[in-house]
């Protein structure tokens, strides 16, 4: 005990007085975790509280056009921005490319008669199947009339294009039904339909509630916090394979590791010591970022990070999530020669298993050839564990099934340090 | 009969991949309380003998007993017979002496007291007092050399295994270590010796032994094997048994 209590000392002592050792393992992640929050929570404001800047060309002189306009608005999704009719589309695709806006719409000459002309020929169809007099459903609509057409900045997301296309779609479908249903009441009553019946029909759409599932029955709704803490967390744990990994090839390299290898203490005992400091390291990595999280992003005008109700599950969660952490720089450590390769491994291994983790997409968003191999990923099941606790809102009891992945993988990765120093005879 | 502090018997070795072997039948020791030098031009086997000797690398055949301990790397009690200051600086140079001093202590098996006295006896006998609590990284290159001997010592080992201790030292520096290692030698350690100061070494040494190509050539008290040679001094009995030809061969 005292050999290795005079080990982690001294290990503690190199870690403290290597300043840029800890600006990389302590002021990096919590960078990351600021910058990538304050992205991230931009877009999720975009799509879902600011409202997406919209040119609109609106080349038609009829009513159609003016309430598809205001249609348009009440989705509330956009921010419009009118044009002069006059202006081209080579005029309207410039401003967009100096980013005056991401999305153009341009409304036609004839919408509002073509739209009645549409209008006209659905209202005979059905009055005619009806076995009314509907009139002729043949004629009306020109063959070469222009559609409504939308121009999108190619930086924006297929999945964000689609939101966009849906919203516009339904503001169309909704002045589409409005000329079709007044026409109908008008063939049929010969007289016009009040505006509240319209209103009636139109927009007494039964209601969506939406509600986040959870464990202990809390609604509130997940933020962009709660999504990025803990996974960039866990990043930060893994990235210290860059100080550790490389710091034990730093040592096996130098003349302070032959003189270890001639003292009576076998050499295991420095990579106990150097797993239970970087282990504290960990901790204090998750202890730091989760409290920035929960105390200073309010400040900061980010979503306050949400602590789970069960703080000592998170404890838990977070030593094995740190000790595998930990684990893997060590294997590192062990297997590399040089410290290029530490460092080179450590860091493009790492990105990978966070890919291949879910932190940078959701592991249910990729290719179901991927859904086995995202498993072997520790970062997936310490994802996996930690999102069962902040955001499904569970108890460490909910997520044990993560736990006992990862405890497997840091066993494996301990086999291979062990099998990596008996075969460099350090054992 | 004189206890034997080094009894290398039938030596064989051979680095891993190559088919020349580095000893072949290799057979010497050394008497307790000696100053043994073991001297040779470079590539002869100096450092891969020492290496041996100290369980840095292991071997198939022959056997190498420190102290009447058979030499197992999985021994540690051997391993607390003898100290190491290798020529490389082999400490931590973000600590101080004191912690330096504190961790190989701990982990050439002294308990904290033993620790603390011992890091008090040999930051007085090395000058470095005052220094104690500054990082060594900031030491000029005589002090740091006394760092790496203070650590190869702290335990009082019977066997010191010295590989180039003066290295890049002033004349002052070497002198005050020459004259602390005779000290521990007064007091009974064993000195394994190895260097290319020859004028050093024969300050120092009692033994010694020239080796070449991984033979001993000769091994005698210093002063036999100058009256046998006809030889002045070390340089120049060097020179009459491993010749005057450059050997650019690896050890």
């Amino acid at each position: 005990m005292h050999k290795l209590i005079a080990t982690i000392l001294k290990d503690f002592r190199i870690l403290v007085r290597d300043k840029i050792g800890l600006v990389l393992m302590f002021g990096m992640p919590v960078l990351l975790v600021l910058v990538i929050t304050k992205i991230q929570n931009s877009t999720f404001e975009l799509v879902n509280k600011n409202k997406i800047e919209l040119l609109v060309a609106n080349r038609d002189s009829g009513k159609t056009s003016m309430d598809m306009i205001s249609a348009i608005k009440k989705i509330g999704m956009f921010k419009l921005i009118h044009v002069p009719n006059e202006e081209s589309d080579q005029q309207l695709t410039d401003r967009m490319h100096t980013k005056d806006a991401l999305l153009a719409l341009i409304i036609p000459e004839d919408f509002s008669v073509q739209m009645a002309a549409r209008t006209k020929k659905v209202t005979a169809g059905a009055l005619n199947s009806f076995g009314l007099e509907g009139g002729d459903t043949l004629n009306s609509i020109a063959k070469n009339a222009d559609p409504v057409t939308l121009y999108y900045h190619p930086i924006l997301e297929e999945s964000f294009r689609k939101s966009v296309q849906g919203a516009l779609h339904s503001a169309l479908q909704m002045v589409e039904s409005k000329q079709v249903l007044q026409q109908l009441y008008f063939s049929i009553t010969e007289k016009p339909l009040s505006a509240s019946m319209e209103n009636e029909l139109l927009n007494n759409q039964s209601p969506i509630l939406e509600i986040p599932i959870s464990r202990d029955g809390k609604r509130s709704i997940p933020n962009t916090s709660q999504h990025n803490v803990p996974a960039w967390t866990i990043f930060a744990m893994f990235f210290v394979v860059l100080s550790l990994g490389s710091g034990i090839v730093r040592e096996k390299l130098s003349g302070s590791f032959t003189r270890l290898r001639t003292l009576p203490t076998p050499y295991w005992l420095a990579l106990v010591s150097k797993q239970l400091t970087y282990l504290i390291v960990t901790m204090l990595q998750a202890v730091l970022i989760f409290s920035i999280g929960a105390w200073l992003f309010p400040y900061m005008n980010l979503p306050a990070l949400d602590l789970p109700a069960d703080l000592p599950g998170l404890c838990i969660v977070s030593f094995f999530c740190g000790w595998c952490a930990v684990s893997y720089a060590v294997c590192v450590g062990v297997f590399a020669e040089t410290q290029e390769q530490a460092n080179g491994f450590g860091a493009v291994s790492i990105v990978i298993l966070a890919a291949l983790g879910g932190l940078m997409v959701p592991s249910f968003a990729m290719p179901d050839s991927f859904q086995t191999i995202i498993k072997l990923s520790p970062l997936h099941w310490c994802l996996e564990a930690y999102y069962g606790l902040f955001l499904e809102r569970g108890t460490l009891q909910h997520v044990v099934t993560s736990i006992i992945p990862i405890i497997g993988i840091t066993l494996l990765f301990q086999v291979l340090i062990y099998t990596g120093l008996k075969r460099k005879n350090l054992l | 009969m004189t206890p034997l502090a080094i009894d290398i018997k039938n030596l064989d070795f051979i680095y891993p991949g190559q088919s020349a072997a580095i000893f072949s039948n290799l057979s010497f020791s050394v008497a307790a309380g000696s100053r043994f030098g073991l001297f040779g031009p470079n590539g002869a086997g100096k450092t891969t003998l020492m290496n041996l000797m100290t369980g840095l690398l292991s071997f198939e055949t022959g056997s190498i007993q420190i102290a009447g301990r058979e030499i197992n790397k999985n021994d540690n009690g051997v391993k607390k017979l003898f100290g190491f200051v290798p020529q490389e600086l082999s400490f931590y140079p973000e600590l101080t002496p004191v912690e330096n001093l504190q961790f190989f202590g701990a982990w050439s098996g002294l308990n904290s007291d033993e620790i603390k006295q011992r890091t008090a006896e040999l930051l007085q006998m090395l000058g470095l007092l005052d220094v104690r609590n500054k990082p060594v990284e900031k030491f000029s290159g005589g002090m740091k050399r006394r760092i790496n001997l203070a650590i190869g010592v702290i335990h009082q080992p019977e066997i010191l295994f010295l590989d180039e201790p003066t290295v890049g030292v002033d004349v002052q520096t070497r002198y005050a270590i020459i004259d602390y290692l005779k000290e521990l030698n007064k007091k009974g350690t064993t000195l394994i010796y190895t260097s290319h100061q020859l004028n050093e070494a024969e300050d120092l040494c009692d033994t010694i032994a020239l080796i070449d190509k991984g033979n001993i050539m000769v091994h005698d008290k210093l002063h036999h094997l100058l009256h046998m040679h006809g030889q002045r001094g070390l340089e120049e009995l060097f020179l009459d048994v491993t010749g005057k030809n450059y050997r650019n061969k690896h050890a």
